[in-house]
């Protein structure tokens, strides 16, 4: 390189180009990982169309698909906003990933909001895929599609805060081990594919207030019963969402 | 080249529970140069240049980088600082071009990406995931990171750890050529070649504090003493020769008729000891004059051996 390549010439990039940049590589990053694509999109999707396929679970009355989508839509929500995004910050923490990147022009609140937009990103595709999936098997969904589309942006608010607490607070590996126990607990005990009714009714009343319980319990209220607006639900997620990214952005260490 | 130091830090203290990694240290960096901040392992080096770039908060003192406060003027300084960690700060699955033009699209005016890789020889391993880089691979990343957005100052964390020879002096060309252009480095290495090969300016780092600062010839020059050495018969009268010589110079017989001469050696004391060889009809075989390195500065300064 000739003389005078590196004169300085400082100078941050637009904000919204920065963001559009950092989106878009923690989207690639997020992809190209083979275990969070287990966990985010072949996990939901066999259990869809396992549990619609064989009556392995007594999911009452009506086509199992209707009971099983809702459920699964809000599994892949906590696999995207708590699970992945939990380990994936955690080991970027770790690796000093999230150091570097506090040391460029890119504003930390720019890189959250790139991390919540690549989460949204990855939602979309889940769900159009689940969502094809699910036709398929014969899924008549019903209800009101505003209170779907707030029920997801809530449930994605409360499991990012849960996720990104995790990740800034624990080691990347008690975080990887958590995230993936928390995982399976919730799958089995929050309302997925098992229904809380099968539940004794002294742990009906608590696990309904977790927050995939509370999404996935939603999502069926509207989607397979069409009910117009889940307060319930809607109020669960936002005590979720305000506790967690509270506590995340009150504890979060970047180191 | 502005005269205004770019780098001015006064009294700095660091405590890391009852560990005091930095103990009152003063630092000024000249704009334009290459600065080392030369230390072993411990001696708080990488706490000091983490307070220039933000990342820590000292107990005391203060510290301000370009004329800015890193801290508090974080948002306008980091644009204009280039940064390279000791070790990551890549995500575990970006390629190494990818994540260097994420970097260059952070900045308004970046260095041509394409050019930065064939320079630094990292065309063959544009494709090749972080994790399953070198480590010397890595390292070079991490410097192009550092430079990719054509800042004023960077700051460059042991750019040559585990690099090998050919790949070290192809950091230190570019380091140069930084210099050329007009831009600040402050490095840090517990490498005293690197030191003395590269900097303008060295300040020598132990237990926390500046123990010296300036060129590397002034460093060998000015703190630490010469020696000359020579053999001859054995049991000379060093006490005549003593007198002969200037105040505050030592002798001695080290081993059976090797001699030793400390203090400032120039030529009127080489001229004296010869003389004085000659009075006393002793013919001083093997007489050599040696030049200290910043190795014996180093030393001399700690008591510490640099490298354990």
């Amino acid at each position: 390189m000739s003389a005078g390549t590196y004169t300085p010439r400082p100078g941050a990039a637009p904000l919204p180009r920065m963001i559009a940049a950092q989106t878009a590589l923690e989207t690639r990053m997020l992809l190209r990982n083979g275990e969070q694509l287990l966990l985010t999109v072949v996990i939901p999707a066999l259990l869809l169309v396992l549990f619609s396929a064989v009556d392995v679970v007594d999911t009452g009355a009506g086509e199992p698909v209707d009971f099983l989508a809702p459920g699964v839509l809000a599994l892949a929500v906590m696999s995207t906003a708590f699970t992945g995004q939990a380990i994936a910050t955690g080991f970027e923490r770790r690796y000093g990933v999230l150091k570097r990147l506090g040391a460029s022009p890119l504003p930390r609140w720019a890189l959250m909001t790139a991390k919540t937009f690549a989460v949204l990103v990855t939602e979309v595709l889940q769900i159009v895929l689940l969502t094809v999936i699910a036709f398929a098997l014969g899924w008549s969904p019903q209800g009101n599609p505003f209170a779907v589309l707030l029920l997801l942006v809530l449930g994605t608010a409360a499991f990012s805060g849960l996720g990104l607490l995790m990740a800034g607070t624990l080691k990347a590996e008690a975080t990887l081990a958590a995230a993936n126990l928390v995982f399976l607990l919730l799958l089995v005990g929050g309302g997925v594919i098992v229904p809380l009714e099968k539940f004794p009714d002294a742990a009906q009343s608590v696990l309904g207030l977790l927050p995939i319980a509370a999404l996935s319990d939603g999502l069926r209220d509207v989607l397979q019963h069409g009910a117009s607006t889940p307060w319930g639900d809607l109020g669960i997620l936002a005590g979720w969402a305000a506790a967690g990214l509270g506590a995340a952005a009150r504890f979060f260490r970047w180191e | 080249m502005s005269s205004e130091p770019v780098v001015q830090a006064r009294g700095l203290v660091k405590r890391y529970g009852d560990k005091t990694a930095v103990d009152g240290l003063d630092l000024v960096v000249a704009a334009g140069a290459v600065t080392a901040v030369l230390g072993p392992n411990g001696a708080g080096k990488t706490t000091t240049v983490e307070i220039c770039e933000g990342y820590r908060r000292p107990d005391a003192g203060t510290v301000r980088v370009l004329g800015l406060d890193p801290v508090a003027d974080a948002a306008a300084l980091r644009p204009r600082v280039g940064v390279m960690l000791q070790s990551g700060g890549v995500y575990s699955g970006a390629r190494a071009v990818e994540m260097l033009t994420h970097m260059a699209k952070l900045h308004a005016h970046p260095l041509d990406v394409g050019a930065l890789v064939e320079r630094l020889g990292l065309g063959g391993c544009g494709r090749t995931t972080y994790r399953r880089l070198s480590g010397g691979q890595q390292q070079r990343l991490a410097l192009a990171m550092a430079v990719v957005g054509r800042p004023e100052l960077v700051f460059l964390d042991e750019p040559t750890a585990g690099l090998d020879p050919q790949a070290r002096r192809s950091t230190w060309d570019l380091i140069r050529e930084l210099r050329a252009d007009g831009v600040s480095t402050v490095l840090t290495t517990h490498f005293m070649d690197e030191a003395e090969e590269l900097a303008d300016d060295v300040a020598v780092i132990d237990a926390g504090r500046v123990v010296a600062q300036g060129s590397p010839e002034r460093l060998c020059r000015g703190g630490a003493e010469n020696t000359l050495r020579f053999t001859g018969r054995p049991g000379l009268d060093l006490g005549s020769l003593l007198k002969a010589l200037p105040d505050g110079t030592r002798v001695a017989e080290i081993t059976t008729g090797a001699y030793r001469v400390t203090g400032t050696i120039d030529p009127g004391l080489l001229a004296t000891v010869t003389s004085w060889c000659a009075q006393h009809g002793v013919m001083p075989e093997g007489i050599a004059v040696e030049r200290h390195t910043l190795e014996d500065v180093f030393l001399e300064l700690t008591g510490k051996e640099l490298r354990a």
